[in-house]
């Protein structure tokens, strides 16, 4: 996957990835016009399909709204870095396939608006404009599995199939 | 090797010698949702083709977040979860009931020793009856509505130990603002935190739920505290379930051991837009407030309102200042009728809205205007937390919202006790 880079600070709460004046619907598409709101109103309308998401410590703290990764995947944003993600956030990103890489050089290093492409079996992270490649904390097994099936809902389908 | 409350509560629900980093599929003994995340989970049930629920008894969705429905679409997830719960029978709180963290303690869902996972980040309360609870999001809530598991990374602990007793005017809310402005947001991501000393062993139960409540904003995965026989009478009030209480081993490995002394601090203000953005009450006071609310998970028990009656007994709010309050049940709403406390903060001016969360979340009753600032017990302050990005919000004890209102501006509540 390829796209650029789209920079927020420290501490990016879910109620600024998705205000809970939108938690009247779970369908993905109205909430994806919602998406980084009050962090950036015109967010929607700047970024494009495939585009990323850098944030800096502890990104998606707050809430426990499994919202706040859908909006972000339903956009169009096809990963999230940063250089910490809360708990729960990295939980349901995981759990609704939103790939999340954790990279504190990556995060801090790359420029708002370069492109960057990233090979997630890898974890690696190349920013194609300084052509530096930075590598993401692995996932624990457990959690790779999850991954591999898309998401918590086809693995636990699987799962039931045995 | 010795081990903390964590480790024993999922060794104890995964059947394994766990510790600190491993990953175990842990047996439930109890799950929840609310309005706000109940919806997604119900899709994610469906999605993930469950015919049941492992045990209707050990689930529960409450009606919390947005009660009555402000809107259209809320009234569909609120029908969406009604149906739901009446086709598998698993326990529904509906509007007026209360707030979830409330409900699940009072209602005896959860005692000491006990695993519970919420669809709720403030789902780390029962922490302060000895239990390991945890927020979820939605589609973990499902995945355990359906097997009664869920697999956990057991947490490191962060140990903090409080030494000395509290000055006047200086409650549990206020320690745990102070804790979160040492230790910042992210201060215990990924953690367990285990909280000691005389000033927690002098609380009452009520008072340990605000500390507890607030372990997720440092990012704790569960706020832990030992059960004394305070816990275990109270628990006895509420619940008729057998209580397993669990204490650390002496050498307990802790990732990191904090001690703050608790004689000296003033009452705390998280001041906007971060909730570890705290600064003595000194540094705020004289800031005009348009707002005040009392209420939610974190503050919005009984002896909350009874801190706050005491100082707005007689008294009247500010003009051009509201009050909003909201108990955090039903049960505690009706207390609050039959000790005159409730008659004592209406005559003050003070306004109450259906138990539940209130405002906190910005879905309704009580959104402040452009540019004012609301003074709150709620435990988030976050850019558009109460539905407005152009609002300012500093949280404080239930007894400086009580003095802050009756002046119009952030106050000392020690001037008015």
């Amino acid at each position: 996957m390829k796209g650029k880079v789209h920079k927020f600070g420290d501490n990016v709460d879910t109620d600024q990835i998705i205000p809970a004046r939108y938690l009247n619907t779970s369908d993905p598409e109205e909430l994806a016009k919602y998406c980084m709101e009050d962090a950036d109103p015109d967010f929607v309308n700047r970024m494009n399909k495939g585009d990323i998401i850098i944030g800096g410590e502890n990104f998606g703290c707050g809430s426990s709204r499994e919202h706040a990764p859908i909006s972000i995947k339903a956009a169009g944003i096809s990963a999230v870095i940063a250089k910490s993600f809360a708990r729960i956030f990295y939980r349901n990103s995981i759990n609704i396939g939103l790939p999340i890489l954790e990279s504190c050089e990556a995060a801090e290093e790359i420029q708002e608006g370069s492109e960057v492409s990233i090979d997630l079996t890898s974890g690696e992270i190349k920013d194609l404009s300084s052509g530096k490649i930075y590598k993401a904390q692995p996932f624990p097994n457990f959690m790779q599995k999850i991954i591999d099936a898309d998401g918590l809902i086809s693995y636990v389908k699987r799962k039931f199939k045995k | 090797m010795g081990k903390t409350i964590a480790e024993k509560i999922l060794s104890n629900h995964s059947g394994k010698d766990a510790f600190a980093g491993d990953i175990v599929i842990a047996d439930i003994d109890f799950c929840m949702g609310q309005d706000g995340t109940s919806g997604i989970a119900i899709d994610s049930f469906n999605k993930m083709q469950a015919k049941s629920v492992f045990e209707s008894q050990k689930i529960a969705m409450i009606l919390d977040h947005s009660c009555p429905s402000p809107n259209e679409g809320v009234s569909a997830i609120h029908k969406k979860i009604r149906e739901f719960a009446h086709k598998f029978k698993i326990n529904l709180y509906d509007i007026g009931c209360g707030v979830c963290h409330q409900l699940v303690p009072e209602q005896g869902y959860v005692v000491p020793g006990n695993l519970v996972i919420g669809a709720d980040s403030h789902t780390c309360t029962y922490g302060a009856i000895n239990a390991f609870s945890t927020g979820v999001g939605s589609t973990d809530f499902a995945a355990a509505m359906i097997s009664g598991k869920l697999w956990f990374k057991v947490p490191e602990t962060m140990k903090i130990t409080y030494k000395g007793d509290f000055a006047k005017g200086v409650y549990s809310k206020d320690l745990m603002l102070y804790t979160i402005g040492k230790i910042k947001a992210d201060g215990a991501t990924y953690m367990a935190m285990e909280f000691y000393g005389k000033v927690i062993e002098n609380m009452s139960v009520d008072a340990r739920f605000t500390i507890s409540n607030m372990a997720i904003e440092a990012g704790g995965k569960a706020g832990l505290m030992e059960a004394d026989k305070k816990t275990l009478d109270w628990v006895k009030k509420h619940s008729k379930l057998k209580p397993n209480p669990q204490t650390a081993d002496k050498d307990a490995k802790y990732a990191k051991t904090l001690e703050f002394d608790v004689s000296k601090i003033s009452p705390q203000i998280a001041k906007p837009h971060a909730v570890d953005n705290v600064a003595p009450i000194e540094e705020v006071a004289g800031t005009p407030v348009q707002q005040g609310f009392i209420g939610t998970c974190t503050n919005g028990r009984m002896e909350d309102f009874e801190i706050a009656a005491k100082i707005l007994k007689g008294k009247k709010v500010k003009d051009g200042c509201r009050l909003v309050l909201a108990p955090a049940s039903k049960t505690i709403f009706l207390e609050l009728m039959k000790s005159g406390i409730a008659e004592t903060l209406i005559n003050a001016g003070g306004v109450f809205v259906t138990p539940g969360c209130g405002p906190c979340v910005g879905t309704h009753n009580g959104v402040p205007s452009d540019g004012e600032n609301v003074i709150s017990t709620a435990n988030r302050n976050f850019l558009g937390r109460m539905g407005n990005r152009k609002a300012f919000i500093y949280l404080g004890s239930p007894a400086t919202v009580a003095a802050s209102v009756i002046e119009g501006k952030i106050t000392d509540p020690r001037k008015h006790s």
